[in-house]
C-alpha cells in the first residue's frame, strides 16, 4: 500500500446520492481473479454506451477530469456490496480519496485497506464542494484537514489506527500477526 | 451488573484484545464462509506472504455467485459457458486443496447460496462471529449470530489469523410490535423498515430486531429479515435465539449432538438483550399496518405499499434520474404496470418457505404469455426438497424454468441476466441499477407478489390469489 501524507487535486463531482458499489463497478466485472486493471471498467455503465463507447457528457469522460484524484460523491457513497473491487476500480483508475457527507461501512473499511481515504465532511463543506466541481483542494493526513481553494481548512474524522496505518502504507495484517500468542490464549481458553 | 444488549453479549465473548483509543479490538471470529468472487486475491495474498491458515476446521467454502444453474453446466455435462467464471470455479476448487479448506463445489449435494447453507447445515449458530465475503452475511445474524460481510483483504486477515481488527459499532434496536397480517411477510416487512429508515439509516449500527411480530416470525422469515440489513446499511441484523431457534438447529450436521447440545442450548438461552440494556437508537414499527411493498426505483429504500404511487418529488434530481431509469413517473400507480421477468431466489427469499409460498400462488395457473418467470432454489438441499414435495412441478406446469441452486439473477454474473429495459419482480435484495443486467429494472417484492406478477404479467396484489386459495379451502 503507498502511504498517503498530502493528496493535492481537483475534485470529480458525482453529485448523486446513494452511490452504489454496483455503479461503482458492475458485478459482471467481478469474475477476476486479480485486482488489477478494474480502473477502465470504474462507473462502467455511466461511463460507456451499450458498445463501449465513452459518453461525452459523462465527467469521467471530460478532460478536465483527466489527472484528477479526488472524488466527491453524494451522501451514502459505496452503500452496496462488500466487493473490494470497488476501492480497487477507483485506485486503479487514479482516485486517492473520497468525499461525501457519510461513507458506507464496508466500502470505507476496504477503502482503508487499499490507501483510499474515505473522508467525511459535513454538509455546508460537502455543497460547497458539489457546487464547485474541479475545484482544486488540498488533503493533509497528518493533520486530518482539506483545505478548499478559499483558505477554508475543515479538519475530518478519522480513525488514529487507521489513520497510522495509511501514513505509513503499513497493511494491518502484519499487526494481527502480531496477536497471534493472545489469539492462541484465547483459543485455549474457550476450548 | 451492567444490563447488556445481545450485540454487546456477542462481541465481549470475542474480543482477543479489546480495543483503546489507539487500536481497534482484535475480534475472534468462529466461523468463515468462503465463496469463488471475493477470496482468490486474499489465498493469493497468503501465497505470496507464505503464509498458512490458521484454522481450516472453522472455515467452509461453497460457490454460488458466478456458477451456472443450468444443469448440464453444474454436473460438468458441457463446459460453464462464462468463461472467467470457470475459472474462478477452478481456483476456488485449486485453493480449498492447497489450504485444505472443506469445499462444497459444483457437484456437491450440500452446495447452495452461502448464506442459506451455512444454516441449513447448523453450522450457523447463535452467540458465533459469523463473516464471508459478502455484504448479505447479515442473513445468520437471524440466530442471534454476530455476522457481517468483509471485503477480501479481511478474508485474508481471517484466513491467517481467524481474527479481524474492528471498531465497535453502535447499536440500533427496532421493535416491531403487532402481527404481519395475511399475505404480509417477512420480506414486506423489512422493505417497509428500510422505507423508513433509508438505505443509510442504520450506517455505523448493528441492529436488532425484537418485539412480537418478530418473536413469531420462522427461522426462514427471520433470515430473510437479517438478510436485509444491509440495505439499510447496517452491516449486520442480530435476532434473540428462542425455541423457533434451537428447534431448527437441533440434529443438523454442525449442530451440537447429545450433552454438549443441552449445554449449549442453556447458554443460548442467556443470548437475549438485558431489560434496560441501552442501545444507542430505538425505532418501533407497527406490523399490524403493513401491506405487501414493492420497490419503484434505484435502491431498496425507494418502496411503496403494492396499492401505493409512485412518489413525486418536484425538484429533486437524483430521485428524476432514478425514475427516469425505471421508466417510471411520479404519480403513476404501480398496480397493473406490464412485466416482462419474475426471478424468485437469492439468499433474501430462496428458502423452502419461499418457494412454498410462490407455488401456493402458482398453484393450477399458467404464467402469462410473454413473461419468463425463473425460479433458483437457494440450495441443493431446498431443490430436492422442492422436488420431493412437488413444488417444482407446479412451477413446471406452471411454464416458469426450474433450475439449480445460486445467486443466479439476483447478482448477474452467470449469464442469468434480465435484458435492458425489462422490468423484472424480483424477491432478491437489490434493484440498483443494472443490478440483475445492463439497463435492467428491478421491483423488489415477496415471493407471493413475484409469483403473482408470473401469472398476470402485471405488478399484482398477491393478497388476491391468497385470500381467493383460502375461500377455496373453506367452501
Amino acid at each position: 500500500m503507498q502511504p498517503i501524507r498530502i493528496i493535492e487535486s481537483k475534485t470529480v463531482v458525482l453529485p448523486y446520492t446513494n452511490i452504489d458499489t454496483d455503479q461503482i463497478i458492475p458485478a459482471r466485472f467481478l469474475t477476476t481473479t486479480t485486482k488489477e486493471g478494474l480502473g477502465k471498467l470504474a462507473f462502467s455503465d455511466w461511463r460507456y454506451d451499450s458498445n463501449g463507447t465513452p459518453k461525452s457528457d459523462f465527467v469521467l469522460n471530460r478532460p478536465e477530469s483527466a489527472g484528477c484524484s479526488i472524488l466527491v460523491g453524494g451522501h451514502n457513497f459505496g452503500c452496496g456490496s462488500s466487493r473490494e473491487h470497488a476501492p480497487w476500480a477507483l485506485l486503479d483508475y487514479g482516485f486517492r480519496a473520497v468525499v461525501s457527507t457519510e461513507i458506507a461501512d464496508i466500502f470505507r473499511s476496504n477503502s482503508l485497506k487499499n490507501g483510499l481515504l474515505p473522508i467525511v465532511v459535513d454538509e455546508t463543506t460537502h455543497q460547497w464542494l458539489l457546487n464547485n466541481p474541479g475545484a482544486q483542494v488540498r488533503i493533509d493526513l497528518e493533520a486530518s484537514t482539506i483545505t478548499l481553494p478559499t483558505g477554508t481548512a475543515i479538519r475530518f474524522p478519522i480513525e488514529g489506527f487507521a489513520r497510522y496505518c495509511l501514513l505509513n502504507g503499513t497493511d494491518e495484517l502484519g499487526f494481527l500477526l502480531q496477536q497471534s500468542d493472545a489469539i492462541s490464549r484465547f483459543e485455549r481458553a474457550r476450548a | 451488573m451492567n444490563a447488556k444488549t445481545l450485540f454487546e453479549k456477542v462481541w465481549e465473548q470475542h474480543e482477543v484484545v479489546p480495543e483503546t483509543v489507539d487500536t481497534p479490538a482484535v475480534l475472534y471470529i468462529d466461523l468463515h464462509l468462503v465463496h469463488e468472487v471475493t477470496s482468490p486475491q486474499a489465498f493469493s495474498l497468503l501465497r505470496s506472504q507464505g503464509l498458512k491458515m490458521r484454522r481450516t476446521d472453522r472455515t467452509l467454502a461453497t460457490m454460488d455467485h458466478s456458477t451456472p444453474t443450468d444443469p448440464d453446466e453444474v454436473f460438468g455435462r458441457v463446459p460453464i459457458k462464462v468463461e472467467s467464471a470457470a475459472r474462478q470455479v477452478k481456483e476456488l476448487e485449486k485453493n480449498c486443496r492447497e489450504f485444505g479448506v472443506e469445499l462444497l463445489g459444483l457437484g456437491s449435494d450440500h452446495r447452495g447460496i452461502v448464506h442459506v447453507i451455512g444454516p441449513e447445515l447448523g453450522a450457523t449458530q447463535p452467540g458465533k462471529t459469523i463473516v464471508c465475503g459478502d455484504s448479505h452475511t447479515a442473513t445468520h445474524g437471524a440466530f442471534g449470530a454476530l455476522a457481517f460481510g468483509i471485503g477480501t483483504t479481511e478474508v485474508g486477515h481471517v484466513l491467517a489469523t481467524q481474527c479481524l481488527l474492528q471498531r465497535r459499532p453502535k447499536t440500533f434496536a427496532i421493535d416491531v410490535s403487532g402481527q404481519l397480517a395475511d399475505g404480509v411477510t417477512a420480506k414486506d416487512l423489512i422493505l417497509a423498515i428500510i422505507g423508513k429508515i433509508g438505505v443509510g439509516g442504520g450506517t455505523g449500527h448493528v441492529i436488532e430486531y425484537r418485539g412480537s411480530a418478530i418473536d413469531a416470525l420462522s427461522m426462514d422469515e427471520r433470515m430473510t429479515v437479517c438478510n436485509m440489513s444491509i440495505e439499510a446499511g447496517a452491516r449486520a441484523g442480530m435476532i434473540a435465539p428462542d425455541e423457533t431457534t434451537f428447534a431448527y438447529l437441533r440434529g443438523r450436521r454442525f449442530a451440537p449432538q447429545g450433552e454438549a447440545w443441552d449445554k449449549a442450548v442453556a447458554a443460548w438461552r442467556t443470548l437475549r438483550s438485558d431489560r434496560g440494556a441501552r442501545f444507542d437508537r430505538v425505532i418501533e414499527i407497527d406490523a399490524d399496518r403493513l401491506e405487501p411493498m414493492i420497490t419503484y426505483g434505484t435502491n431498496p429504500g425507494m418502496v411503496v405499499p403494492i396499492n401505493g404511487s409512485v412518489p413525486a418529488r418536484d425538484g429533486d434530481a437524483v430521485h428524476a434520474r432514478s425514475l427516469a431509469y425505471m421508466g417510471l413517473s411520479g404519480g403513476e400507480k404501480l398496480l397493473g404496470k406490464p412485466i416482462q421477468v419474475v426471478f424468485v431466489g437469492s439468499c433474501t427469499n430462496a428458502r423452502l418457505s419461499d418457494l412454498e409460498l410462490a407455488a401456493r400462488v402458482m398453484k393450477g395457473r399458467k404464467v402469462a404469455r410473454g413473461v419468463r418467470a425463473v425460479i433458483v432454489p437457494g440450495s441443493q438441499q431446498i431443490k430436492h426438497e422442492a422436488e420431493a414435495r412437488g413444488l417444482a412441478k407446479i412451477f413446471i406446469d406452471a411454464g416458469a424454468e426450474w433450475r439449480e441452486s445460486g445467486c443466479s439473477m439476483c447478482i448477474g454474473m452467470n449469464g442469468d441476466t434480465v435484458e435492458k429495459g425489462q422490468y423484472a419482480v424480483s424477491t432478491s435484495n437489490r434493484n440498483f441499477e443494472g443490478r440483475q443486467g445492463a439497463g435492467s429494472r428491478t421491483l423488489l417484492a415477496s415471493p407471493a407478489t413475484a409469483a403473482a406478477a408470473a401469472i398476470t404479467g402485471r405488478v399484482t396484489d398477491p393478497r388476491n390469489f391468497l385470500a381467493e386459495m383460502k375461500s377455496a379451502v373453506h367452501s
